[in-house]
């Protein structure tokens, strides 16, 4: 799985998109998105998932269950 | 825990630092004492170092640095203005009383914004301002997050700013957890003011405070984020005391979490050359959402405000001009002019920056601050016999240090205290607008008695004959027939004659009860 923001709790400030190591976070339609084909649920990077650590509203940033977990290479 | 960071060896403080000429702390500390005129040792000079201090109790660069600030300069924010640019979002703490979804353009407190802004956008802004508010001489960066949580977008807005408009003063305000990372880049932009909030020298303290920091890529909870927070807030603290950048500490006053150990916050910030020490009170209300706000937790009154002030002063500056402004106020201090500079308004205004105009129109402002400063003077003597009695007097003003505003319309009142030693301004009290489309409401008065009950009298330009009434009923003296003159200066004289009654046997003097500090909306364009 990868993870996904809560479209309507993202207060759009942004903390996220720069703290993110495989740069899937962007802007889109006012509030921003994960990309689920470049999150690795910063497995390999961090031990906690960094937008959920800075993401000021919580719930926010949570586990897409639409897609497979992320499978380190 | 203070105690450790107090003993802290200057060495590893300049270990931390990497610029050149670093000289040593305990100095540096020592001299910044000694320019207020409130020496370590505490006493002497201490009277005449509030921040409504004028250039005879400063050195020169130190008067240079304030004169023109608002924030800095109590006498300053009367006649200036100030303004900040939402460049920066994101932010790396959280805090008990901050609550990020809340966005309203009818609100006015810290955190909250209508549009954030890229660093392009906000210079086109400052100019805009700049160009049509010649008195506008300080364009801060105060989030709605955190500064330094956004170091290349406040950064690349320092160095834009810098370079249209040299002459304008930079700022910022931070929470002090990325501050030792950043100080000598906010040297190399010649930012001359820093804002550090500090809530706590104590974990124990802090972790009420705040839920989480966000530090080396990992959420931190508890103690454990409290005390890593308030390390690095002190260590900020000392590196931009040792490279001669004013720093002013913001703590807000939470009842029976930190009112307290704000004492102690207050020695450990003068210790290491903290400027001024601006304590504010809770904003704190249900519909805010913030944990604070949500758990009943209360903010204090006026009076708790200002004894807490009052006991901090004799250690160091204290402001108590601060209006909790928001992220993207504009104007005098008292005012939010932000709705005409909206990005679309800018983009489609023809800017001109006029640098020389704006330095006449400053010049001109100096010359009106000058002659308050002489009306205040000229009305000292003959004060000795007040002895004891010290009363609060409100003031309905738009600025200017006049007595220039309708009771009906005043936003808020500005409060001086008068006493032996003259007229002081000590704080101001928010109120909703009293006055709609001319007609007043009862329950609108209601608010302003409440606001201004610590009171013996409010100053007004012009007063209706109903609230008058209801003033006077209440024990609050409405007093206007000091409109349009000099603030100080008509106090001064209207306590000199309160003196005279009481001398006379015409009346006794009594102390006033407590005030309420209003926590809900400012309504910034009604009126």
């Amino acid at each position: 799985m990868a993870y996904k923001i809560v479209a309507s709790q993202c207060t759009n400030c942004t903390a996220c998109e720069a703290l993110c190591p495989n740069m899937a976070i962007s802007e889109a339609k006012g509030t921003f998105v994960i990309d689920p084909a470049l999150c690795t649920e910063c497995i390999g990077h961090f031990e906690d998932p960094q937008c959920v650590a800075i993401c000021p509203v919580d719930d926010t940033c949570v586990l897409d269950a639409s897609v497979p977990r992320y499978q380190p290479a | 825990m203070t105690d450790t960071l107090f003993s802290q060896d200057p060495d590893s403080t300049r270990e931390a630092s990497s610029a050149d000429g670093v000289v040593d702390i305990s100095d540096v500390m020592q001299k910044v004492a000694e320019h207020k005129g409130c020496g370590t040792e505490g006493g002497s000079g201490k009277a005449s170092c509030g921040s409504s201090a004028g250039p005879a109790d400063m050195p020169p660069e130190i008067w240079e640095k304030v004169k023109n600030h608002p924030c800095y300069s109590e006498e300053a924010h009367h006649h200036y203005a100030r303004m900040h640019v939402a460049v920066a979002p994101a932010c790396n703490i959280q805090c008990n009383y901050c609550n990020r979804k809340y966005d309203c353009a009818n609100e006015s407190r810290p955190g909250v914004v209508s549009e954030r802004l890229t660093p392009e956008q906000a210079s086109k802004k400052v100019l805009a301002v700049a160009s049509t508010i010649p008195q506008m001489t300080v364009l801060g960066i105060a989030g709605p997050g955190d500064p330094l949580a956004n170091p290349q977008k406040t950064f690349e807005t320092f160095r834009l700013i810098s370079e249209v408009a040299p002459d304008i003063k930079l700022c910022l305000s931070t929470n002090g957890l990325a501050l030792p990372d950043w100080v000598d880049e906010i040297a190399k932009y010649k930012v001359d003011h820093v804002t550090i909030t500090i809530n706590m020298v104590d974990p124990e303290v802090g972790q009420h405070i705040y839920p989480w920091i966000f530090w080396e890529n990992k959420r931190l909870q508890g103690y454990e984020a409290a005390k890593i927070l308030t390390e690095r807030q002190l260590l900020g603290l000392e590196m931009l005391t040792e490279r001669g950048i004013l720093a002013k500490i913001n703590s807000v006053m939470i009842p029976g979490i930190n009112d307290a150990h704000l004492v102690e916050v207050n020695k450990a910030v003068k210790s290491r050359g903290a400027f001024l020490h601006n304590i504010m009170p809770l904003i704190s209300a249900p519909e805010h959402g913030t944990v604070f706000g949500l758990n009943g937790q209360r903010g204090p009154s006026a009076q708790e405000l200002k004894a807490l002030q009052d006991a901090c002063e004799g250690d160091m500056n204290m402001m108590r001009h601060c209006r909790q402004c928001r992220a993207d106020a504009v104007g005098l201090l008292g005012e939010d002019r932000s709705a005409e500079f909206t990005t679309e308004k800018i983009m489609a205004m023809d800017i001109e920056y006029d640098a020389e105009g704006r330095k006449a129109y400053q010049q001109a402002v100096e010359g009106e601050r000058q002659a308050k400063v002489a009306a205040k003077a000229s009305e000292l003597d003959g004060l000795e016999k007040a002895g004891d009695i010290s009363v609060l007097v409100a003031v309905a003003t738009k600025g200017h240090g006049i007595i220039n505003e309708h009771f009906g319309h005043a936003k808020e009142f500005q409060v001086y205290e008068l006493n032996a030693k003259g007229a002081k301004f000590v704080g101001h009290r928010r109120v909703d607008l009293y006055c709609q489309g001319g007609y007043g409401e009862e329950d609108a008065l209601d608010t302003v008695i409440a606001a201004i009950n610590d009171c013996h009298a409010v100053f007004v330009a012009k007063i209706g004959g109903c609230p008058k009434a209801d003033l006077e009923a209440a024990g609050v003296e409405p007093v206007d027939q000091y409109a349009h003159e000099y603030i100080e200066q008509s106090a001064l004289v209207w306590f000199k004659d309160y003196l005279g009654k009481i001398e006379r046997g015409e009346i006794v003097h009594q102390q006033r009860g407590d005030a309420a500090i209003r926590q809900g909306a400012l309504l910034s364009q009604a009126g």
